[in-house]
């Protein structure tokens, strides 16, 4: 069937801020299925929250909201927009579970907007875990025991007829949260309240627990016409138990027969044709018993999902593009194959080469939880690698995770070779971020595959290809002790199982750049060969390629002028989708002035990784070594490091002494702004206010330097991403513990040490600059004090504190600072003001993570003015008028995973922990923070009853703000230090027990739902006992918690405005214009 | 061990010796299937062909007692870019490797079979030579150049039995198959799956030779005829091609690879060569009455010429997506129909089952 006529106007929801299980990926589905269904001709309207996605660029769609997510929000811009058919497969399980509410409360059938890509029906046959259970049994697949019930009692019947262990899924959540496998009786009952509290439905699915099967993910496509396809097959490396985004992945599948797989798609065949997949992607899990190949289905998700993003990248097949085109009608066979051209959709990629993906995790920053993976996702990023075979391919992801490891070694840090076989073995029972690495000891040591494949149930297959790794090891580092120098056989045959040139310098104690030349003179350079979905049966017009070491070479580099632009590598707190963004604005840039853009990346979650982005494609990790093999073959004009993060910044200095042309801002200057004291003296020579700061390379130096400028003091390592491990310590004692215990200082680590500016308000300031004229493009300011990380702080544009000479110094100093680091292109400062002094607390001359916000809110591509600026061209040639003052008010809000552990400190640091960000845009303050807060999900209530509990310090700012709250309706509790001090003048209040001072407390009233809105701020460290359990428990019950005063004032803001009218809501293309 | 693919154009592939040692011969192709190698070896379509599979990882799950498409391997080599010695699967009772060397075939391992599959694709499929010796590469040419061809020779003769047998071969039918159709296969090298799956829609079986006359196979009045799949050119299987057209219209016909070439070429149709053929289990074949699409499992060399039957009764029913190339047709008054693909798998997908289920609704018919 070919395009529908009776369609003109399509809805398409986003999946909102990036969260641990929600990530960029759907950026990409979304971008690229925006774009076809543009392409077809459609009228696409956007609604995502999310300002730093590349979907949510104006010329994506034609009516943009980045507005809350949320049904009532929807259902208005519905009845503005009114279109004809809502698309809700692309923006994960947010827009599947709003599409739901959207059609359960009549919204959809009142303004006749039918859903396409998944039914209703469909919706729930496949979330519903009792419904889907049924549907199997009735097709002849079998699940694991189990079913699904909304209470304990129910439960524990359940329980007695399955028996231990147990996995426990609530219904309707994402990436598995509330998860849980359970042994025994005391962790089931938790498991069972945690996990009905976390269902949005109150529902829980209890299963007979396959641990330790084998875990596979089919990729699947279907049309109207009941035309169905097998994407990619996925295999998990580690088995049943550990939620497939925390799993190392394979594909295509590896140990299975074609009898086995073939009866994995017949059942994924039955399946997508029994829950109604009638057109687009959907992903089903199977596991299968290792002994007998029994097969169970696990689950399906009737949408595009993290493991559709990976097996299009791991393929060339564009799922979600194929997905928008067969919900707007089109059948599969309908639909070219972009890479081949000549052949349709309609096939199978046949895959020659094999694809891994590791999950990177951030446990560092939540200290004290369990770091044993479970059904619970919490990893926040991925990598991905490609190869000709499993090995070249591991190696070459575990490079791309910038852990610090050059390939499955260790690395030397023998964080985990210190481990006896004891303890070694008892801790691979344990999946963990780690157990590769421990594997890698472990078979080191003389442990058996056999032995670590009864411990962990990985696979032999695997095991056995590690062992063969660890081998080589051995013979690489025997052969150079023998000879002194590597025969090309031996580093030939290293290479082509992927090790890296670094991780052969290890074993040899060469320098990296000695084994670059040793491989160099014997003629053992990368060939670069095409994903091409066809195996290479067919011509491919693609250009998306992966290094590897077999003699032919498919990159023919082109005679055009050339830019490659590095990116950003997996995705962590600190660096994430919005350095991403950067990148595709810097291709699209690159692209439109006729340059070739080469795009380099790991990340297969990104849009950047869409080989339709970029000219070329090397999906490679960003290594000094790999990133200099595209070079050396490329030979490109300049090479862009400033809208990749942190990772391409390290490798910037080593790139630029091998000759590389670096474009833009040079790497020095980067350097000078990162060196405490080149950048001290700097801004003293131009005359800019700053903290007083130091640099210490031991204890000592630092007690000096406390001693010196005073307390308190911001402490923090050089060179980290999101504050990593930076603390305020406010005396001399706490400053010998951090830099005993959280830092080892040396000369190659210092130390940085500035005067915190205790209760400051900080700006963010991005601007541009062509070497000769700066702009600023957007000055924010935090709505927290100075203390919290800018990553973690809400922000606001324009600011609603700053003079207009603070405004004028602000201009002048970044012009200043601009010039002085010869800026071309981006830089982001950010700024203190206290009492009255505009300080300059860092500096970054390059892309930072508000690019997206500031050019979201500003209208103002910033990113790529950077691009075109870094290509030679002047500002005043690119003609962007820059203002001063925006006539509405953007606020941007982060988003944290607290929910993902179970013992998360919720006070906001200096060390960043936000995963994603939302945004809130409108004609004021209050309305704009108001919707930012309701973006990020928590359910601000508009009546009820907020709990209040500051410190002493805090009791006359807080006062104002219960009185408000009082006014505008809401009940009040505190504890009593907190309820005295408001009872005290005049405001009605309950007061209510602290942890400590007996029962019912506080916490027991949040877990009775009597507490709507928690307001809190922390009470030091000796309290924290008593704060602990509270903060746990909302997260638990989903109260929000506000715990800085300054957010509590904007959400009385918020409230006030809400509580005046209804909130209108506008697509951005409209404040473009009309403001 | 060191062992070299030589391609009769002079390219030239090193690797590593897999399987028996030793100098083996045939033409050259690829297979893009991600899984089955062994019923890849053990189909007999394959003889006299060096297989390539693009799918880098061979080996991983061993060979097992069960999945055999005939009772040896009939590829006259195997061309891999990496061998698992480990063996990771429940039912694998030996390695690919020991498998290879029990039948004495040579193989080899490290090559870069996707700069192999290009060049093939690029130049036409075309004899090779895997070798483990030293003679020069003049001479290896030279007698490559001047051996046996796969064109216009009939080595079907090389693979069909030498004389009927029942199925299933466990000797005594297990009667599962009493009561229903009896069915004659001509075996021009014949899958076992495909005796397997109409086994499985209740058939009596009995498989014939290749060249075993018409009449004998009527004598034993089979209900419908399977003409099967099969290595090689199908015009100069011109026995086959007679007898098919003695029977044509006394029984219904369903053939199957180079049972459809056969079936053609009886109807009146011509066959030409492919430039490296379909070999894979991901080609979508669309139904041109439905317009559905399978997606299907191929290995042939050979096609029909869509032009060939214009004129003829023949209805094309089924269109090879990719390259539009003739898969599948009929000819309702004479109850026969065949497809270019394998509707068994095996491996591969199994969205084709249902021409078995046609082939019994005709053998219903043809009675009533």
């Amino acid at each position: 069937m070919p395009k529908r006529k009776d369609i003109k106007r399509i809805l398409v929801i986003g999946s909102g801020p990036i969260v641990i299980g929600q990530a960029c990926e759907f950026d990409y589905s979304g971008s690229q299925a925006c774009k076809a269904l543009r392409e077809e001709g459609f009228i696409v309207i956007l609604i995502n929250s999310n300002p730093a996605t590349i979907m949510t660029d104006p010329e994506f769609s034609d009516r943009t909201y980045i507005e809350p997510l949320r049904a009532d929000v929807i259902a208005k811009i519905i009845e503005d927009e009114r279109p004809d058919a809502l698309l809700p497969t692309l923006g994960g399980q947010t827009s599947l579970n709003l599409a739901v509410e959207l059609a359960e409360s009549g919204i959809l059938e009142e303004y006749g907007v039918e859903l396409i890509g998944a039914k209703l029906e469909t919706i729930h046959l496949a979330e519903n875990r009792n419904l889907f259970r049924d549907a199997m049994g009735e097709i002849g697949l079998k699940v694991p025991a189990g079913g699904c019930v909304s209470s304990l009692e129910a439960a524990e019947a359940l329980r007695d007829e399955i028996g231990f262990p147990l996995i426990i899924r609530p219904s309707f959540t994402l990436g598995g949260i509330g998860g849980s496998v359970v042994y025994n009786r005391e962790e089931f009952n938790r498991a069972v309240q945690w996990g009905l509290s976390a269902s949005p439905v109150t529902e829980i699915l209890i299963e007979a627990s396959v641990l330790g099967w084998k875990e596979y993910e089919l990729e699947v496509m279907r049309d109207a016409a009941d035309n169905f396809v097998v994407v990619c097959s996925i295999e998990n490396f580690d088995p049943m138990g550990i939620h497939t985004g925390d799993s190392i992945t394979v594909a295509p599948a590896q140990t299975l027969t074609d009898v086995e797989f073939q009866a994995m798609r017949d059942a994924a065949k039955k399946i997508v044709a029994k829950v109604g997949v009638e057109t687009g992607g959907a992903n089903i899990q199977f596991a299968l018993n290792p002994e007998n190949g029994e097969m169970v289905v696990i689950e399906m998700n009737p949408r595009v999902s993290r493991s559709s993003a990976l097996a299009s990248k791991a393929t060339g097949f564009p799922i979600a593009k194929i997905a928008a085109k067969l919900a707007a009608g089109y059948f599969l066979h309908e639909i070219p194959n972009d890479i081949t051209r000549k052949t349709p959709a309609c096939f199978e990629p046949a895959i020659d080469y094999v694809v891994v993906k590791i999950p990177r995790w951030d446990f560092e920053k939540f200290p004290g939880n369990d770091v044993r993976l479970s059904s619970q996702m919490k990893s926040v990023g991925e990598a991905m690698g490609i190869g000709r075979t499993f090995k070249e391919a591991l190696n070459k992801t575990l490079r791309s995770l910038e852990n610090g490891w050059s390939g499955f070694h260790a690395d030397g840090h023998d964080s985990v070779s210190r481990m006896s076989a004891e303890v070694l073995l008892d801790d691979l029972r344990w999946g963990t971020p780690d157990r590769i690495l421990k594997i890698w000891q472990a078979l080191t040591i003389g442990i058996s595959p056999e032995e670590i494949s009864k411990i962990t149930r990985i696979d032999i297959w695997f095991l056995k290809n590690l062992q063969q790794l660890v081998a080589f090891e051995t013979h690489i580092a025997e052969e150079f002790k023998q000879r002194r120098t590597l025969t090309p056989e031996t580093l030939g045959t290293a290479k082509r199982l992927g090790f890296s040139d670094k991780h052969i310098a290890l074993l040899t104690g060469k320098l990296e750049n000695e084994i670059r030349s040793l491989r160099k003179e014997n003629g053992i350079l990368p060939s670069f060969k095409i994903v091409d979905t066809c195996a290479a049966e067919f011509e491919s017009f693609t250009t998306y390629f992966y290094s590897t070491y077999d003699p032919e070479n498919e990159s023919i580099p082109s005679n055009r002028k050339k830019v490659i632009i590095l990116g950003g590598g997996p995705n962590r707190i600190g660096q994430g989708i919005e350095f991403d963004y950067c990148c595709v604005h810097g291709i699209l840039a690159l692209k439109n002035l006729g340059i070739e853009a080469i795009m380099i990346n790991c990340n297969p979650e990104t849009v950047s990784t869409d080989y339709d982005v970029a000219d070329k494609l090397y999906f490679e990790p960003l290594t000094y070594e790999d990133v200099l093999n595209v070079i050396e073959l490329e030979k490109p004009d300049g090479v862009i490091i400033q809208f990749g993060g942190q990772t391409p910044l390290k490798l910037a200095i080593d790139l630029e002494q091998a000759g590389v042309p670096i474009w833009g801002t040079s790497p020095d200057s980067i350097d000078l702004a990162e060196d405490r004291d080149r950048f001290g003296v700097l801004l003293d020579s131009l005359d800019i206010p700053h903290p007083q700061y130091g640099t210490a390379t031991s204890i000592a130096d630092a007690i000096e330097i406390g001693q010196r400028i005073g307390f308190p003091l911001m402490v923090r390592p050089s060179y980290v991403l999101g504050g990593r491990a930076m603390e305020i310590v406010y005396d001399l004692k706490s400053l010998e513990h951090y830099m005993q215990v959280a830092v080892t200082a040396s000369e190659e680590h210092p130390v940085l040490l500035d005067r915190f500016l205790e209760d400051a308000f900080e700006f963010d300031v991005d601007a541009i600059s062509d070497g000769g004229r700066t702009e600023i493009c957007g000055v924010m300011q935090h709505i927290e004090e100075a203390g919290v990380h800018s990553g973690d702080s809400m922000a606001v544009l324009p600011p609603f504190l700053l003079s207009r000479d603070q405004y004028e110094d602000i201009k002048e100093y970044t012009r200043l600072l601009a010039e002085a680091l010869h800026v071309q292109g981006l830089i982001n400062i950010q700024f203190a003001i206290m009492y009255d002094t505009l300080n300059v607390i860092e500096v970054n001359p390059r892309a930072s993570r508000t690019v997206p916000f500031v050019s979201k809110a500003s209208g103002i591509p910033i990113a790529k003015i950077a691009a075109e600026v870094m290509s030679g061209k002047r500002l005043d040639q690119i003609g962007y008028t820059f203002k001063d003052r925006l006539p509405y008010v953007a606020v941007k809000e982060s988003v944290f995973p607290f929910d993902r552990f179970e013992k998360a400190d919720i006070y906001l640091r200096p060390e960043m922990r936000s995963t994603g960000e939302v945004m809130g845009i409108a004609t004021t303050f209050g309305e704009a923070v108001f919707k930012a807060f309701q973006a990020t999900g928590i359910a601000i209530p508009t009546s009820g009853t907020i709990f209040v509990s500051v410190n002493d310090n805090d009791k006359a700012r807080m006062f104002p703000i219960a009185e408000s709250l009082n006014k505008l309706g809401y009940k009040l509790v505190a504890t009593r230090g907190t309820a005295d001090y408001i009872a005290g003048r005049g405001i009605p209040v309950e007061t209510v027990l602290k942890v400590s001072e007996g029962r019912p407390n506080v916490v027991d009233y949040i877990k009775n739902h009597t507490i709507d809105l928690i307001i809190k701020t922390p009470l030091g460290q000796r309290s924290r006992k008593d704060e602990s359990p509270i903060g746990w428990t909302a997260i638990k019950y989903r109260v929000p918690f506000i715990t800085t005063l300054s957010a509590a004032e904007a959400i009385v803001r918020g409230l006030k405005a809400q509580s005046k009218k209804s909130f209108e809501y506008q697509c951005l293309q409209e404040y473009y214009k009309t403001h | 061990m060191k062992a070299s693919l030589i391609l009769s154009d002079g390219a030239l592939y090193e690797g590593l010796s897999l399987g028996a040692e030793g100098t083996t011969t045939g033409e050259v192709v690829f297979n893009t299937a991600m899984t089955g190698y062994q019923e890849i070896l053990t189909d007999p379509s394959y003889h006299f062909q060096l297989i390539a599979m693009t799918c880098p990882q061979i080996g991983n799950y061993g060979v097992n007692r069960n999945d055999f498409e005939s009772k040896g391997i009939y590829a006259a080599g195997f061309i891999i870019r990496e061998y698992s010695p480990v063996v990771s699967h429940w039912q694998a009772d030996q390695s690919l490797d020991a498998y290879l060397k029990h039948y004495g075939i040579v193989g080899i391992s490290d090559i870069d079979t996707r700069a192999l599959t290009r060049h093939l694709r690029d130049h036409g499929a075309q004899m090779g030579m895997i070798t483990t010796t030293n003679e020069p590469l003049d001479t290896l040419l030279a007698r490559l150049r001047t051996g046996e061809k796969l064109v216009g020779r009939d080595i079907v003769k090389e693979v069909t039995t030498d004389r009927y047998y029942d199925w299933p071969l466990s000797g005594e039918n297990d009667g599962t198959g009493k009561g229903s159709f009896r069915v004659a296969v001509y075996d021009y090298g014949v899958k076992f799956s495909i005796l397997r799956t109409l086994h499985d829609y209740g058939c009596q079986l009995r498989v014939f030779p290749g060249h075993a006359p018409p009449e004998a196979v009527l004598e034993w009045n089979p209900d419908g005829i399977v003409l099967s799949n099969g290595p090689g050119d199908p015009e100069p299987v011109e026995y086959a091609v007679k007898s098919v057209r003695h029977l044509l219209g006394k029984k219904p016909i369903f053939g199957i690879c180079l049972g459809h070439q056969i079936l053609g070429l009886a109807l009146g149709g011509r066959t030409t060569k492919l430039k490296f053929g379909h070999h894979g289990a991901n080609h979508p074949v669309t139904h041109r009455l439905t317009g559905a699409v399978e997606i299907t499992s191929q290995n042939h060399g050979f096609i029909i010429d869509i032009d060939s039957l214009a004129k003829s009764e023949v209805e094309i029913t089924h269109i090879n997506l990719n390259d539009g190339t003739l898969e599948g047709m009929r000819h309702q008054p004479l109850r026969a129909f065949s497809v270019q693909y394998h509707p068994e798998a095996s491996p591969g997908p199994h969205d084709s089952r249902y021409l078995f289920a046609q082939f019994i609704e005709d053998m219903k018919q043809f009675h009533a």
